[in-house]
């Protein structure tokens, strides 16, 4: 995610880890000397957990690993892989770094755009894709370069965007 | 040149530790815990192969390594592996560690046990999610037999490894703001000194090295450092090296050759990128990612590259990331397009950097958008002069100086056409409507 908004908003309900989250955090606490070196893996676990961290999830990892609340916000706020708000099922990304951006990467960004309505930064109206520009992902040989959640498709081209679209869509 | 660091690509079981043994692998783990090796030998080894590290500054490992002081006071020492890889225009340690999980892990096996480290992690950019899950599965491999753990292969010595994933962003890349990211911080680099071999991640000594540096380690032990050394252009650049191209050329990709290729040979040789897409001509090489200087089609001219041979050409080879530009591309485009991303990346830290570099794209994009004024040339240059040679905590800032820098410099012809024709010389597309 690109760094335009800072603010960690309201889930509106109360975030505690549940067991199976907490037993991951605590193997991962037995990897560093501090708990404040397991913020980045344990932010890991509560956007897995619910998907984004609301300043509740913030609050339940400072709570976790004993940090005072703005610590935890300052970090959040500075990585651009932590979503700071609901995203959609498929979260588009859009490399648009240089080799990409030879490649023609923007018209990918405009063919979602015309496609599903969205612009950077957004996420269609039925919660199936949100849409990030993202700065190089070293698919650069591949370019453009696009990832969907976790996993890169490349090279794209319009035809092929279109048809992931499509099988996306077709996901419930 | 025989591959050494690819050699193992493509094949089925590249990921599997039977793969790995079975090709040779952990041979070199073993050679120095059954001759009896000691930290410093290893460490001699590797400074008389002459390695460079790969994530760019090109600093001699085995001295870098060397800088961890004698007595630590009781302090562990750590090893951080750097696979932060963000540079645009590299990817080659995504591949490495992709493909080749436990060439990356016996290399810092080996250069851990070099330093007299017990606990080292792989810092791994977020986005590498496939690279993480392979490097944890082989982790776990190498822990089931032996090679990681307590009382390694009956040595006495002990060895912890864990992946740490980044969370997205660019700066986690230098080694101060890897440690600090590391910490559980904002990933902002640190003044130096004090350097990390002497105070480093949780105040202890620490050694941070590129994920292709690292790889080259166990070549170096099973091979010798003569070996190694006579590989590549000269004493001062030496072994293969994995060099990165893409761009208009008609097959982008890593390639690995012996350090010094010559960079016409890389874009046209058939055992490379086999020459320009619909043989359009050349405008611009950038040789060493995003952080560094332009060359022109004329300077591609005998251009070896290596960290000599590029700096010889008023650049750098930083992570081996050549981005190929023919003569169809804008380069005021290209130079707006580079400095989105330092805008974008900068940690705002300082204030140099944190102001220079939104400057820098908004005044490259008014250029672009025919908007630009004549002084917006000169401006851009007075802007850089305010970001360069010490203003900040770290180089992100010179960095981020080179695309508007060094386009200005080497086409300046474009930067005056867009702003007295309001039009793009390439392009020929009017950018303003009078």
């Amino acid at each position: 995610m690109s760094h335009t908004r800072y603010r960690v908003e309201d889930a509106g309900e109360p975030r505690v880890f549940p067991p199976e989250a907490m037993a991951r955090i605590q193997k991962i606490l037995t990897r560093y000397p501090t708990k404040q070196a397991a913020l980045l893996p344990v932010l890991w676990v509560a956007q897995e957990t619910w998907g984004w961290i609301s300043r509740e999830a913030a609050e339940e990892v400072a709570r976790v690993l004993e940090l005072p609340p703005s610590h935890v916000d300052g970090v959040l706020t500075f990585y651009t892989m932590y979503n700071l708000r609901p995203v959609g099922r498929h979260l588009l990304q859009i490399c648009t770094s240089i080799s990409c951006h030879l490649a023609g990467a923007e018209g990918l960004i405009e063919q979602c755009r015309a496609r599903l309505g969205i612009g950077p930064e957004e996420t269609s109206r039925d919660g199936k894709f949100s849409l990030v520009e993202v700065e190089c992902i070293a698919g650069c040989d591949r370019a453009p370069s696009i990832m969907v959640n976790d996993t890169y498709y490349e090279p794209m081209d319009e035809k092929r965007l279109s048809e992931l679209l499509d099988r996306l869509g077709r996901e419930a | 040149m025989e591959p050494v660091l690819t050699r193992r690509i493509g094949k089925e079981n590249s990921r599997t530790i039977d793969g790995y043994v079975a090709d040779g692998g952990y041979a070199a783990w073993k050679k120095v815990l059954s001759e009896g090796w000691t930290p410093e030998r290893l460490t001699d080894e590797v400074k008389k192969s002459g390695l460079r590290g790969r994530g760019g500054a090109g600093f001699p490992t085995g001295v870098k390594w060397g800088f961890i002081p004698k007595d630590t006071k009781g302090k562990p020492i750590y090893l951080l592996c750097n696979a932060d890889e963000s540079e645009p225009g590299t990817f080659k340690d995504r591949l490495l560690m992709e493909q080749d999980p436990h060439q990356v892990i016996e290399g810092v096996i080996l250069s851990a046990y070099a330093i007299k480290c017990k606990t080292a992690y792989i810092y791994i950019r977020g986005e590498f999610y496939l690279g993480a899950r392979v490097l944890e599965k082989a982790i776990e491999e190498a822990y089931a037999k032996g090679y990681l753990g307590e009382n390694i292969l009956g040595s006495g010595y002990a060895l912890d490894l864990t992946v740490h994933r980044g969370a997205g962003a660019y700066i986690c890349g230098e080694e101060t703001g890897l440690i600090e990211s590391l910490e559980g911080k904002r990933g902002q680099p640190r003044i130096k000194p004090p350097f990390p071999a002497v105070s480093g991640v949780f105040n202890a000594p620490t050694i941070v090295n590129n994920v292709e540096t690292l790889a080259c380690v166990p070549h170096i032990v099973n091979r010798g450092a003569e070996w190694f050394a006579k590989i590549g252009r000269n004493e001062k650049n030496t072994g293969p090296k994995l060099y990165c191209i893409s761009g208009h050329v008609n097959r982008p990709g890593v390639y690995e050759a012996a350090m010094g290729l010559q960079l016409k040979e890389l874009i046209f040789g058939d055992a490379y990128a086999r020459g320009m897409k619909g043989g359009r001509k050349v405008k611009a090489v950038i040789p060493g990612g995003a952080s560094a200087n332009m060359l022109t089609a004329a300077e591609i001219e005998d251009c070896p590259l290596d960290f000599d041979g590029v700096a010889a050409k008023g650049s750098m080879l930083g992570s081996a990331a050549i981005i190929v530009m023919n003569e169809d591309t804008c380069i005021v485009d290209a130079a707006r397009n580079l400095s989105k991303f330092f805008s974008h990346e900068s940690c705002g830290q300082c204030t140099p950097c944190r102001e220079g570099t939104p400057w820098l794209f908004k005044v490259l994009d008014r250029i672009e958008e025919g908007e630009g004024r004549v002084e917006d040339i000169d401006l851009l240059a007075r802007i850089c002069g305010q970001m360069a040679n010490g203003m900040t905590i770290c180089v992100f800032s010179d960095a981020a100086i080179a695309p508007p820098l060094s386009s200005v410099s080497k086409f300046r012809d474009e930067y005056l056409h867009h702003v007295e024709k309001k039009t793009c010389l390439v392009g020929k597309r009017a950018l303003v409507t009078a």
